[in-house]
């Protein structure tokens, strides 16, 4: 009794120290709510810094490297020199033209925060601002969420969404403190891009499409991801127009959007049509372009909307540069080709579509009738469509990009035809457990705030409903798509948290008045006293609410420990230094990545080649300041094709491969003395499926025995003798790693190696790292 | 502090002392007859140091007040620090008095030596001796020989001098004696009588040498001490007068050993520490003041795990191992900081100038710096700065800009080439500072947050719609 007697006088404290402010209730809700929303911005960027703390504040992983170089670069040489800039530093001896083969957003992005700080006198290196770039924006997107949620449900839902994506790992597993990538500002941009046009659609606001257009011009100068905006807007005007919700305000928001954006979009140079211009490839274009214009002209002729889509969903399969990539330099040009006919057909055909239906509704005068038209003209129209694809390909027409759009819709596709897509682990379809990790509990949350959002349907609820499944659906595809399926999953799941909430709580509170109306009016409508009675009859009801509402906050309150848990066990680690538990429980820190970065930095010629699997590539430049053969950029198969079938070739063949590429020195990966297991023999069978991708003297079948793939005593010969099996085991058989086992014994796989004699005709040790991780041979022809 | 008024006074009287008989010191110098010269070189590290002591005798008629020091061309270059001192008393009573010693050029020197005089305190009288102690550091002098060496190998050098002292005064008797790291000597230059006792070279007694006499000889030792050399280091001491020096350390270090040649193999690195890669370097120790605290070790792509502070009351001892050991021709760079507490090293003398008062040198234990820079960065709104270093350097003034500096901060750079530990002696920049300027900073924050807030209030209050709906 006295705790509660505390607890109230405590309470009424409060509640009196509120009222002498003197704030009325409107007030008050919105000092709770800005406070709410300030702490929920804090958080988003704190949650994040587990990585600064754990490590150090350093750039992670490895395309972050490049985009730190080059904002570097940005932000020493200005702005016309980095769009410039031909890097003759990597793809040796091809070069790269950094400044048309980038997403310049980033970079630009991080200049511009680091000017503003240096302005009012903040001395602070760039790289803090590149570090800290990604939780920045994180919280810029809870922000938005906030703003989406009020926009989509209400307030309630827009703040529940902001604290879901605050910590949300999908989100947070590309935005730590150092993650500093195209996606970190990209999920911020394309929150924001959706967030003003679902504005401008449901104002019909001119201002609101235009602001849409700008967000959608950063976004595509942020991330190749904007294919998405670009094909899920279409899609949802298609969905409003045949559930018939087109309005004036939609006509508005889309048009303004989508030809603006489109334009703005194409000055990026990246997007825009410089390989149109560039003469190498002339020739092919105009081959290209009688061809594009035939298929044109038969989509054209099938002239629907769903085909357009269709045709548009492809491009969604071209929105990763390693991907587009992979297949060949034209496909840049392809994509050009698509985006100029998209936006031909899309541009003019909604229009014509849309008052081709009005003409059509008027003519029929029945709106049943009309909906019935509608149904079967869009039944035929898709049926059509596949009907088309399945004879362009069939016919060879459409070939140039089914591959990439199998792609998509077999995930399978990419193991089977591109190793160099199937490669990259995040590119691999999503596992169950995966979901799990990333979501939790917006996982069950998900179909909720799906009822919820049917339930109450309107023109930004379908854009949500539409946003989720189709990421959804991408998510499933590719284990990185996850990032974009992260706010829809959010701010849907942050639907029903509210809506139930709201439902709970308002049952809690109202339940003493619904008796006494009822029993007033108990006598006067033999219906009301009924539902009253129906209402009155759910037996607990209070109590039932408690559990659920008590249920919940223990859901979201698991939520947020699973949240913290999974940034600071998993999406904390820069991968670039190791970190392990020692033999009495102490941190050993294994930092060998940077040790053999920094020694090719200071002790190797300025000009000095480094060949290395194409992983390394944009750190060595990045780290070491040395010329690399290949990098993750991955544009050149046939030269990532020429590294794999060196690192697969008897020492003498490879050596001919080196010293036409001029390569100085070798670099590989080695796990054996410390047991970790992402090194170069573990990618080895890439480097052979992608060398014999190519080169077919390279035969996956060769280095395996009976199909297995082994490195003891019993692998196979060719497996024994590669020029990659002996720069990782190089003098290794002289090593006793632990103690009990033979001398030679590798860790990271558990056997003792089969060829403990090692003898390099060629190439000499030049560097190896303290634990080994890294080993370096400089070639003959460099002494 | 005692000691510079009376130097200063010596200084003027030496000065006009050497004004006066100027025509007449050339002539006077082979009045000066060293008695007996004994030189010891310690070639154990790789900064060669060189202990000088002569007894002087007037053997002329008039005063005699300075005695020349001559070194050869090549040698003079590498001379880091040259100090003299006059010992007075005997035995247990000896007392050290430092000389100024001062580069001289006569045109008509034999083979082109470099001249330094020694002024002594009090002119020498005919007949009178003295015993001068000289002490002269070389750096860069040991030259690898091979040039090349592979990981299993042990490095030679080269030490090249003359048997006999060159002087330009005549020597009656002198003798020198070389101190090898070890027994390895692999050959010597033989100039009669020479004597080889386990690591102990001896050259002499020669007696009655003629002024500008040389005998060149070659040593060929074994060395395999860290050559550690700092190509280029900057120093920032950034002073807030709100408790705190920050300083700054950039290295560029380098092995200047015997460059490293062909593999380098891990396995015969970790498994054979003592006979793999000896004279390659995997640690250094600086030795950092007491107090210091928020130490760093960082390079340009990260921070470097691999160093250990040790904190007790005297100094603190920071140990910090390079990302990869460091053999012949291995370069690396790297970033130290730390914070040291203000009232150590800041006062305020009795005109109310303000003055640091720190060491000029590298913290790093027996290396070479072949150019360094300090930067003192005085606090923003301190005026006329003025240095005081014991030694030559050159000064200018820079300024910079840190947090929310507005008119920049005054920086005084300090720069010497060729510094060695000796050098780390303290020095003094007084400037003029007023503590109300530090209030500056934050007034300009809290206004600058201020005036947001308020512009906030009246956007609220305003009302800027076109139409009123």
């Amino acid at each position: 009794m006295a705790a509660t007697s505390a607890m109230d006088s405590l309470s009424s404290a409060a509640t009196s120290a509120v009222k002498s402010l003197k704030l009325r209730t409107k007030q008050q809700e919105l000092l709770i709510r800005v406070s709410t929303l300030c702490l929920i911005y804090v958080l988003a960027f704190s949650i994040r810094l587990f990585s600064v703390l754990r490590y150090e504040s350093m750039i992670h992983e490895f395309d972050p490297y490049f985009n730190y170089r080059t904002t570097v670069y940005l932000s020493e040489n200005g702005f016309y020199e980095f769009w410039n800039w031909f890097d003759s530093e990597s793809w040796y001896p091809l070069g790269r033209i950094i400044g048309g083969t980038l997403y310049p957003g980033l970079m630009v992005t991080a200049h511009l925060l680091h000017r503003a700080i240096s302005a009012i006198r903040f001395a602070v290196h760039i790289r803090e601002v590149c570090v800290l770039t990604a939780p920045f924006f994180a919280s810029n997107t809870a922000v938005v969420a906030y703003l989406f949620g009020k926009e989509v449900w209400d307030t309630g839902a827009g703040l529940v969404a902001a604290a879901l994506i605050a910590v949300c790992p999908g989100y947070i597993s590309r935005s730590v403190a150092g993650s500093y990538d195209n996606e970190g500002v990209a999920i911020f941009a394309l929150l924001l891009t959706f967030y003003l046009f679902v504005k401008a659609v449901n104002t019909g606001s001119l201002s609101w499409a235009l602001a849409s257009a700008f967000s959608y011009f950063y976004m595509v100068s942020a991330w190749g991801g904007y294919v998405f905006i670009i094909n899920l807007v279409p899609l949802y005007v298609l969905v409003l127009l045949v559930t018939g919700r087109y309005s004036m305000r939609l006509y508005v928001a889309y048009n303004c959007m989508y030809v603006l954006g489109c334009l703005l979009a194409m000055q990026i140079r990246f997007v825009g049509f410089q390989h149109v211009q560039s003469g190498e490839h002339m020739a092919a274009m105009e081959v290209r372009n009688l061809n594009d214009g035939e298929v044109d002209s038969y989509v054209a002729q099938l002239n629907d909307l769903q085909a357009a889509v269709v045709w548009q969903g492809i491009m969604i399969v071209v929105w990763k540069p390693k991907l587009r990539d992979a297949v060949s330099v034209r496909s840049f040009y392809e994509w050009w080709r698509r985006r100029r006919s998209r936006l031909l057909i899309i541009g003019q055909n909604s229009k014509e579509v849309f008052y081709f239906l009005d003409y059509v509704k008027h003519l029929l005068n029945d709106p049943k009738l009309f909906n019935d038209f509608l149904r079967i003209t869009v039944t035929c129209a898709v049926s059509v469509g596949a009907l088309a694809i399945g004879v362009g390909t069939a016919s060879g027409y459409i070939s140039p990009w089914t591959g990439r759009f199998y792609s998509l819709l077999d995930p399978t596709y990419a193991k089977d035809h591109i190793p160099i897509i199937a490669s990259v682990s995040e590119h691999q379809p999503t596992a169950w457990s995966s979901f799990m990790f990333d979501f939790h509990i917006l996982l069950f949350l998900f179909p909720a705030g799906l009822y919820f959002c049917f339930k109450r349907l309107s023109d930004a609820t379908i854009f949500i409903v539409m946003y989720g499944l189709t990421s959804m659906y991408f998510a499933g595809v590719m284990v990185r798509l996850i990032l974009v399926a992260a706010p829809a999953m959010c701010l849907i799941s942050a639907i029903a948290v509210s809506a139930t909430l709201k439902n709970l709580t308002s049952l809690l509170r109202s339940k003493s008045k619904v008796q006494a109306v009822s029993s007033s009016k108990g006598t006067s409508s033999t219906k009301a006293s009924m539902k009253a009675s129906l209402d009155q009859s759910l037996p607990f009801q209070r109590n039932g609410a408690i559990t659920l509402l008590l249920g919940a906050f223990y859901l979201l309150s698991r939520y947020a420990i699973h949240c913290t848990w999974v940034t600071s066990e998993a999406y904390s680690s820069p991968s670039i230094v190791l970190a392990a538990r020692g033999a009495y429980g102490g941190r050993v820190i294994f930092d060998d990545y940077r040790e053999a970065y920094f020694w090719l930095r200071q002790n190797t010629a300025p000009d000095a080649k480094i060949m290395s699997w194409w992983d390394y590539g944009y750190q060595i430049t990045a780290m070491g300041n040395r010329t690399v053969i290949v990098d993750n950029n991955t544009w050149n198969n046939t030269h990532i094709a020429t590294v794999g079938r060196a690192m697969a070739s008897y020492e003498d063949e490879a050596y001919e491969i080196i010293q036409s590429l001029d390569v100085d020195y070798v670099l590989v990966v080695f796990g054996g003395v410390t047991g970790y297991s992402s090194d170069d023999i573990n990618k080895f069978l890439w480097m052979v499926r992608i060398g014999g991708g190519v080169f077919p003297v390279i035969k996956e079948p060769d280095y395996l025995v009976n199909g297995e793939y082994r490195v003891d005593k019993g692998a196979a010969p060719k497996m024994l003798n590669c020029l990659m099996y002996k720069l990782s085991y190089y003098r290794f058989g002289e090593l006793t790693t632990e103690y009990g086992q033979p001398p030679g014994y590798d860790r990271a796989r558990g056997v003792e190696i089969g060829n403990k004699n090692v003898k390099l005709e060629h190439l000499e040790e030049a560097f190896t790292t303290s634990n080994w991780i890294v080993r370096i041979y400089k070639s003959s022809a460099t002494f | 502090m005692e000691a510079l008024p009376s130097l200063r006074k010596a200084l003027v009287i030496l000065l006009l002392s050497f004004v006066a008989i100027l025509d007449v010191s050339s002539s006077s110098s082979p009045d000066v007859v060293i008695l007996n010269a004994e030189r010891r070189i310690d070639l154990t590290s790789p900064i060669v140091r060189a202990y000088l002591s002569l007894k002087v005798q007037n053997a002329g008629t008039s005063e005699a007040s300075e005695v020349l020091l001559a070194f050869p061309p090549t040698q003079a270059k590498r001379v880091a620090l040259l100090k003299a001192s006059i010992v007075e008393g005997k035995r247990k009573k000896k007392t050290h008095t430092p000389l100024s010693v001062n580069a001289i050029e006569l045109p008509d020197t034999s083979n082109g030596a470099k001249l330094f005089s020694v002024s002594l305190l009090n002119p020498l009288k005919a007949g009178e001796t003295a015993l001068v102690e000289v002490l002269y550091i070389l750096t860069h002098s040991l030259e690898p020989f091979p040039t090349e060496i592979s990981q299993s190998e042990s490095q030679f050098v080269y030490f090249r001098d003359s048997a006999i002292i060159l002087s330009p005064h005549h020597i009656k008797e002198q003798t020198t004696y070389l101190k090898t790291p070890n027994n390895k000597v692999e050959s010597f230059t033989r100039v009669d009588p020479t004597n080889r006792v386990g690591a102990e070279l001896r050259y002499g007694g020669y007696e009655d040498r003629a002024p500008y006499s040389f005998s060149p000889i070659i040593v060929h030792f074994e060395n395999n001490n860290p050559f550690a050399v700092v190509e280029e280091l900057i120093r920032e001491i950034e002073i807030s007068h709100w408790g705190s020096i920050q300083i700054t350390e950039h290295y560029e270090l380098v092995h200047a050993g015997a460059r490293h040649k062909g593999v380098f193999s891990r396995v015969e690195y970790q498994s054979k520490p003592s006979i793999s890669g000896i004279s390659s370097f995997r640690h250094l120790i600086a030795k950092l003041p007491p107090r210091a605290h928020s130490v760093y070790y960082r390079d340009e792509i990260g921070n470097i795990s691999t160093s250990h502070l040790r904190v007790d009351n005297q100094k603190s001892e920071l140990e910090i191992e390079p990302r990869y050991p460091l053999f012949g021709g291995w370069k690396s760079t790297f970033t130290i900081g730390y914070k040291l507490p203000l009232e150590d090293f800041l006062f305020e003398s009795a005109d109310g100038r303000r003055y640091l008062n720190y060491s000029f040198g590298c913290p790093l234990f027996e290396t070479t710096v072949n150019k360094l820079t300090v930067k003192v960065v005085l606090p923003e709104g301190s005026s006329e700065p003025s240095a005081f270093v014991p030694f030559p350097v050159e000064q200018h003034v820079e300024t910079s800009y840190s947090y929310l500096d507005v008119v920049g901060r005054t920086v005084v750079a300090l720069e010497k080439k060729n510094v060695v530990p000796e050098h780390n002696s303290f020095f003094q920049v007084y400037y003029n500072f007023s503590p109300i300027l530090m209030l500056a900073e934050p007034l300009m924050l809290v206004s600058t947050f201020l005036l947001f807030f308020t512009t906030y209030i009246a956007y609220l209050h305003m009302d800027l719609s076109l139409s009123k709906s």
